[in-house]
């Protein structure tokens, strides 16, 4: 084994400035406006007058070394070797040939990469790993993204008008990896079944004392059985949060009868008219019907439709139902309204209508 | 193999029709080389038949002398899918904004088909460079070779996350400070907080260029750090003329959706309220070409996002309303050590920043780092009059004041 002295540790990564194309360095901070040229295509402007054009293609964000290589290869022909990725999975290429625009869009169409996300347009799906590679998934992560976006492909190559941006995000657990709490549509794996633990494992693999502080609702207690020290849990004080499992692998919680997805609507995170909000609450349950989960795709695609007939210009989906009520939103969306909907957690009487404005 | 071969993913194959690109697409063309992408294939497609996940609870693996960087993981099936008993994730710090060369990328997927997968995911939601999936034996020569090519594993665990932003100045007018070089600052300043987690949890810097807020900081990072200014907005009044005979509403689209009304178009002449204006950017996001963010440019500070684990999601406050954001950042680095101080000492096992001060309250949170207590920090002062006052008047206090005047 090496030596630790022969090592390199705490080096950080590549300075960004080795990464830049020749355009950028020159004009950094000195970008005048940019304007949208067409679907998925962007102008900057300097005030030097130079022009850096933007495509923007959808990535699935799941890249193996092969497409990686394929989109090097992309930038070396139409951008001397520059690209980006954006903080929604979408890669970027830089180019200051007009010329060269419609050449690449048409090699990333035969790739297998729409273009788009630009504008007021639904852009691509923030997520989490999912079953591919995580301990805690509820549902499949990528495969859900894929079978929403199939449909909401038109969306994202900006084909039909929209009233405004439209952010989706998909978490596989309540750890929100993806943090979509504040998206205009977030998917979410949820857990409905209380952990069940391995009592014979538990006191071997886990610290009680931890595993019992780590629950927010102080559901887990001790318990012994078979005179091995484990814990036992008052199942009506579960939320699913999963807290305990994240501490303790003896208590699984994954259960293919009852994980399933919820929908939340109305958040956002962007100050741009009114200030940043979480998303609440639209559908409690919807079932892990994979590959394609289509229940999840249409009740994505009734949310799209129903905000895209009824929100004003520039609206976001929390704007649009701030605007209209949450009455008229369940109404509009023929969404049932039920005892999950109200919350029951910390501060939950803050989100009680504590007013007679009601329209009747 | 059960169900590795061409065939035997029947439900996943599903997901290669339709116009979106697919993952399966990318991990069958893995597959054609790497027998672990074929058994991941085959374990994946078990798990849309069994509705359930196949990984276990992560386990302590790393590269030597790092607490973080590498995800453990292990699949439950492992007679089954040996090639990926263990499969583990390794956390590359990225260049600031994504910037790649294709030399960087080539380099990257040379060092990953070499010693792993040859998955990845660019990027993960931190933002970190995601190789997905490797053996033990692999971590360490992966990690020299990243580190022989100038590349380092970014944070996972009780650490410093690694911290990212958006496009910033690269190729954005609105940035309000220079977003990629206050990310690779921070990065560079607290490697040892980044690769050594000695945090009760997970601590994340997100750095916004503008109230856009592109990296969704307010809602994701225990320190958002949002470009802003204080001066005025930069009108170019032929560009708004421009605009308004190119078609533009400009009571409608503009004045209108202006959260504090602060704007007037006469006819002629767009007047803007500056005072009034919360620089919301929704103006600036529908002219770009006439409007722009004042020229006194810097960042409001904001402290405690974070998801419902364990006590709820917050959206991170107001902590500082402006600060200049200039190289070398002391200011900010101050309050930053002042803050980690507190919380490692105060802050209980998983409990985040935000949580902190939930459980001990802003006013003393502020009082314990040493930061006034300012009105832009609350939206509204408080409602509940159970006010603990801290000090209370005796008998003959005025006179002891007196004599320590004289």
């Amino acid at each position: 084994m090496a030596m630790a002295t022969d090592r390199k540790t705490d080096i950080g990564p590549p300075h960004y400035e080795t990464m830049l194309p020749p355009i950028i360095k020159e004009n950094y901070g000195k970008w005048k406006y940019h304007e949208n040229v067409k679907s998925g295509v962007l102008v900057h402007v300097g005030e030097s007058g130079d022009r850096l054009y933007t495509v923007r293609a959808a990535s699935p964000r799941l890249l193996g070394t092969k497409r990686i290589r394929a989109f090097a290869a992309l930038a070396d022909k139409y951008c001397a070797g520059h690209l980006r990725f954006t903080s929604r999975n979408n890669v970027e290429f830089l180019l200051t040939d007009e010329s060269l625009i419609d050449p690449l869009i048409e090699d990333l169409k035969e790739l297998g990469h729409p273009v788009g996300g630009v504008g007021n347009v639904i852009s691509n799906v923030v997520h989490t790993q999912g079953w591919i590679h995580c301990h805690s998934a509820a549902t499949d992560a990528s495969g859900v993204v894929k079978a929403v976006m199939d449909d909401l492909c038109d969306h994202f190559e900006g084909k039909k008008n929209l009233p405004g941006k439209l952010r989706v995000a998909l978490a596989c657990c309540l750890n929100m990896c993806g943090a979509v709490h504040c998206s205009d549509i977030a998917i979410l794996g949820i857990h409905r079944r209380p952990p069940r633990a391995d009592n014979a494992t538990l006191n071997k693999v886990c610290e009680i004392p931890n595993v019992i502080a780590s629950c927010p609702t102080a559901a887990i207690g001790t318990a012994s059985v078979d005179g091995n020290p484990t814990v036992e849990i008052e199942e009506e004080l579960c939320m699913f949060c999963g807290n305990c499992f994240s501490v303790c692998p003896a208590l699984p919680m994954a259960d293919p009868l009852n994980d399933g997805v919820s929908i939340w609507v109305g958040g956002k995170v962007s100050n741009a008219r009114s200030e940043p909000m979480f998303s609440k609450l639209a559908i409690p349950f919807l079932p892990n019907n994979p590959p394609r989960w289509p229940e999840v795709v249409e009740a994505v695609r009734n949310l799209v439709d129903v905000w895209a007939a009824n929100a004003r210009k520039y609206e976001r989906m929390g704007e649009f139902i701030e605007r209209i009520g949450w009455p008229r939103f369940f109404k509009l969306t023929g969404l049932e309204f039920s005892k999950e909907h109200i919350d029951d957690f910390k501060h939950a009487g803050l989100t009680y209508k504590r007013s007679a404005q009601l329209r009747h | 193999m059960a169900d590795a071969g061409q065939n035997g993913t029947p439900l996943l194959d599903e997901l290669e029709k339709g116009p979106w690109p697919s993952f399966v697409t990318q991990i069958k063309e893995m597959a054609e080389e790497k027998e672990e992408c074929r058994q991941l294939l085959g374990l994946l497609e078990r798990s849309y038949r069994e509705k359930i996940g196949h990984w276990k609870h992560g386990g302590i693996v790393g590269v030597m002398g790092y607490g973080g960087g590498v995800i453990g993981r292990y699949s439950d099936l492992q007679e089954e899918f040996p090639e990926i008993a263990h499969f583990h994730t390794l956390r590359v710090n990225m260049p600031s904004g994504w910037f790649y060369t294709s030399d960087a990328l080539r380099t990257l997927c040379d060092i990953w088909d070499r010693h792993g997968s040859g998955l990845t995911n660019m990027h993960g939601s931190t933002g970190d460079i995601i190789l997905l999936g490797t053996k033990t034996d692999e971590l360490e020569p992966t990690f020299k070779e990243l580190t022989d090519n100038d590349f380092d594993l970014g944070g996972s665990g009780s650490d410093m996350r690694t911290p990212s932003c958006c496009v910033g100045p690269a190729r954005c007018e609105w940035a309000c400070y220079d977003t990629l070089n206050l990310t690779n600052d921070l990065t560079q300043t607290f490697q040892d907080e980044l690769h050594r987690p000695a945090f009760p949890y997970k601590f994340k810097f997100k750095c916004s260029g503008c109230p856009n807020d592109c990296v969704a900081s307010i809602a994701r990072a225990d320190m958002s750090i949002i470009g802003t200014w204080r001066d005025e907005i930069q009108i170019d009044q032929s560009e708004v003329q421009a605009a308004v005979d190119g078609g533009l509403d400009i009571v409608e689209d503009v004045c209108s959706r202006c959260p504090t009304k602060c704007m007037v178009w006469d006819g002629n002449q767009l007047e803007i309220d500056d005072t009034n204006c919360v620089k919301c950017m929704h103006c600036i996001n529908v002219m770009p070409k006439a409007l722009r963010p004042g020229k006194d440019r810097g960042a409001t500070i904001l402290l405690g996002a974070k998801a419902p684990i364990v006590d709820g999601a917050l959206l991170s406050s107001v902590l500082v309303p402006f600060m200049k954001m200039e190289p070398p950042y002391e200011e900010l680095k101050d309050l930053v050590e002042r803050i980690w101080d507190f919380w490692g000492e105060n802050g209980k096992n998983r409990e985040r920043c935000g949580e902190l001060i939930q459980r001990v309250g802003l006013g003393n949170f502020l009082e314990e780092i040493e930061v006034e207590p300012l009105v832009e920090m609350v939206a509204h002062p408080r409602e509940n009059p159970y006010v603990f006052y801290e000090e209370y008047f005796e008998e003959g206090d005025d006179d002891e004041e007196e004599e320590d005047d004289a």
